[in-house]
C-alpha cells in the first residue's frame, strides 16, 4: 500500500535508512533526517480516516506540514507519517483507546515526505454518526517544548 | 405560543439592533410569531436551552454539539466569511513576544465566550500554560480585556479577532498581538430545534436567498453579514468532533 521512500525526495545529505514493519504485514523503507520543521503558531493539523486508518480528509496545514500533495495522502494508510523513533506501543495504545470508543491524546513525532520530522500534540476521537463509528478524526496542536523533551527521553525506552 | 429565537451572547453590541431587525423580517416572511430573547451571558442562555425554551438559535460553536446531541437541533446556515478566530495580545511594553516566554503562572483577561477562551488556551499550551497555572480574569467585553492589559492587571488577553480589529486605534497602539489562530472551520451556526423542523426547509430557502433581494440584503447589512450559506449535517458533526478534540 505504501511506497518506499525515495532518495530524490529527501532534503539534506545526512540521512539514515531503516525498514519499518507496518500493520497488515507489509514493510516500508524509510529514509529520515534530523531536520525539524517547527509547528506553525495558531494552526491545527486535521485529518480523518476510515475505520481501517485510511486517510479520507486532510486540511491545508496537514498537507503543508507533511510535505506531501493532498492526492498522495488521500487513500493512503495513516502510517505514511510513521516515524521510526515512535514506539509501536504508542500506536497500539491509540488504536485500543479509540476502538473502545474513547479519546486518545499523545505527543507524536511525524515523518515528512522529505525525510524531516515535526512534533505534534494529537487528539484522536471516533466519529459517531447515528450511533455508529464511521471513522476517526485527529486534531493536532502545537506541543509544549517541555513535553516534547520528556518524550524524547521516554520514547527510546519503550521499544 | 410563539417560537423562541435567541442569539449567542457574544454578538457585538453594534449588531444587537440588527438581530431585532432580522427577527422582524423573519416573522413577516414566515407569517409566524417569533420572539427574540437576548441573554446577556452564556449561563442564562444554556439554562433556557436546558428548559426547552429555544427553537431557533444563532449558536456559538462551543454549544453546537450539546444542541445536536442533547436537544436534537439541526444546522441551517452560517454567515459567509465571518471569522471566529482568536488572538492573544499583551501590553505593547511587555517583554513577551512568544507564549513560551511567559512566567510559569500568568493572569489572562478573558470574556465568557467559550469558543474564544478554548482557542486562546490552546494557543497558550505551547508555553506550558493550562488551567492549573492560568488565572482567568473575567471581563464583560473585549474593551475591558484591553484595559486589563494596559493597566498591567493581566499578562495576556484573549480576544475574538473581529472584536480586536474593532478596538480604537488608540487602544490598539497600546497592545501587541503575539499569536492569532487560523483554524477557519469553527463557526457560529444558525440552528433549528425540533418544534421548528416542519418549517426548516422554508426557513432555509428564505435565508440563503436573502442577498438577492434589496430589502433582505439591508437586513443582512444590519447584522454585518454578506450572506448565509448552508451548513449540512456532516459539516456540523465534523465541527462538533473538532471541538471535542480541543476540549481535552
Ligand atoms: C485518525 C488517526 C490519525 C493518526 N495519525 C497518525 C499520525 O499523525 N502519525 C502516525 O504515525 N500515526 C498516526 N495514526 C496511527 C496510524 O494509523 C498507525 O497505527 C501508525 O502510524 C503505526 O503504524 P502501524 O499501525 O502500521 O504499525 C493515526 C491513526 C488514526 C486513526
Amino acid at each position: 500500500m505504501l511506497h518506499d521512500m525515495k532518495l530524490e525526495d529527501i532534503v539534506g545529505d545526512q540521512y539514515k535508512e531503516v525498514t519499518l514493519d507496518l500493520y497488515g504485514g507489509f514493510t516500508r523503507k524509510i529514509i529520515y533526517t534530523e531536520i525539524e520543521t517547527p509547528y506553525p503558531d495558531g494552526k491545527l493539523i486535521v485529518s480523518t480516516t476510515d475505520k481501517q486508518g485510511i486517510i479520507t480528509h486532510v486540511n491545508q496545514s496537514f498537507v503543508y506540514m507533511s510535505g506531501f500533495e493532498e492526492e498522495e495522502l488521500l487513500g493512503a494508510p495513516h502510517s505514511i507519517l510513521r516515524h521510526p523513533d515512535m514506539p509501536p506501543a504508542a500506536f497500539a495504545d491509540l488504536w485500543n483507546t479509540v476502538n473502545a470508543g474513547n479519546k486518545w491524546q499523545g505527543f507524536v513525532k511525524n515523518l515528512r515526505k522529505d525525510g524531516g520530522y515535526y512534533w505534534v500534540k494529537a487528539t484522536v476521537i471516533p466519529n459517531v454518526r447515528d450511533g455508529e463509528v464511521v471513522g476517526y478524526t485527529s486534531v493536532r496542536r502545537k506541543p509544549s517544548l517541555t513535553k516534547v523533551d520528556e518524550c524524547i527521553k521516554l520514547y527510546p525506552t519503550l521499544f | 405560543m410563539p417560537y423562541q429565537f435567541t442569539v449567542s451572547p457574544d454578538f457585538t453590541p453594534s449588531h444587537l439592533a440588527g438581530w431585532f431587525i432580522f427577527n422582524t423580517w423573519l416573522q413577516r416572511q414566515m407569517s409566524e410569531a417569533i420572539h427574540l430573547e437576548i441573554y446577556h451571558d452564556f449561563q442564562a442562555q444554556r439554562q433556557a436551552i436546558e428548559n426547552d425554551q429555544v427553537d431557533l438559535i444563532y449558536a456559538n460553536p462551543f454549544d453546537a454539539a450539546m444542541l445536536v446531541r442533547e436537544k436534537g437541533f439541526r444546522p441551517l446556515v452560517r454567515a459567509t466569511g465571518v471569522s471566529g478566530e482568536a488572538i492573544i495580545a499583551v501590553n505593547h511594553e511587555s517583554k513577551v513576544d512568544n507564549v513560551v516566554q511567559f512566567d510559569s503562572a500568568v493572569k489572562v483577561a478573558v470574556t465568557d465566550a467559550p469558543d474564544i477562551q478554548m482557542m486562546g488556551m490552546i494557543m497558550l499550551e505551547p508555553g506550558d500554560l493550562d488551567a492549573d497555572n492560568v488565572e482567568n480574569i473575567n471581563c464583560q467585553n473585549y474593551v475591558l480585556v484591553a484595559k486589563k492589559l494596559f493597566n498591567n492587571e493581566a499578562d495576556a488577553g484573549i480576544f475574538l479577532e473581529s472584536a480586536y480589529d474593532e478596538l480604537s486605534s488608540i487602544v490598539k497602539a497600546r497592545l501587541r498581538i503575539i499569536v492569532r489562530s487560523q483554524i477557519s472551520v469553527i463557526h457560529h451556526t444558525l440552528m433549528v430545534g425540533p418544534r421548528l423542523f416542519d418549517k426548516s426547509e422554508q426557513l432555509h430557502e428564505l435565508l440563503i436567498n436573502m442577498q438577492n433581494n434589496e430589502k433582505a440584503k439591508g437586513v443582512l447589512d444590519s447584522l454585518g453579514f454578506q450572506q448565509w450559506e448552508t451548513v449540512d449535517d456532516e459539516e456540523m458533526y465534523f465541527m462538533n468532533d473538532l471541538v471535542d478534540t480541543l476540549l481535552v
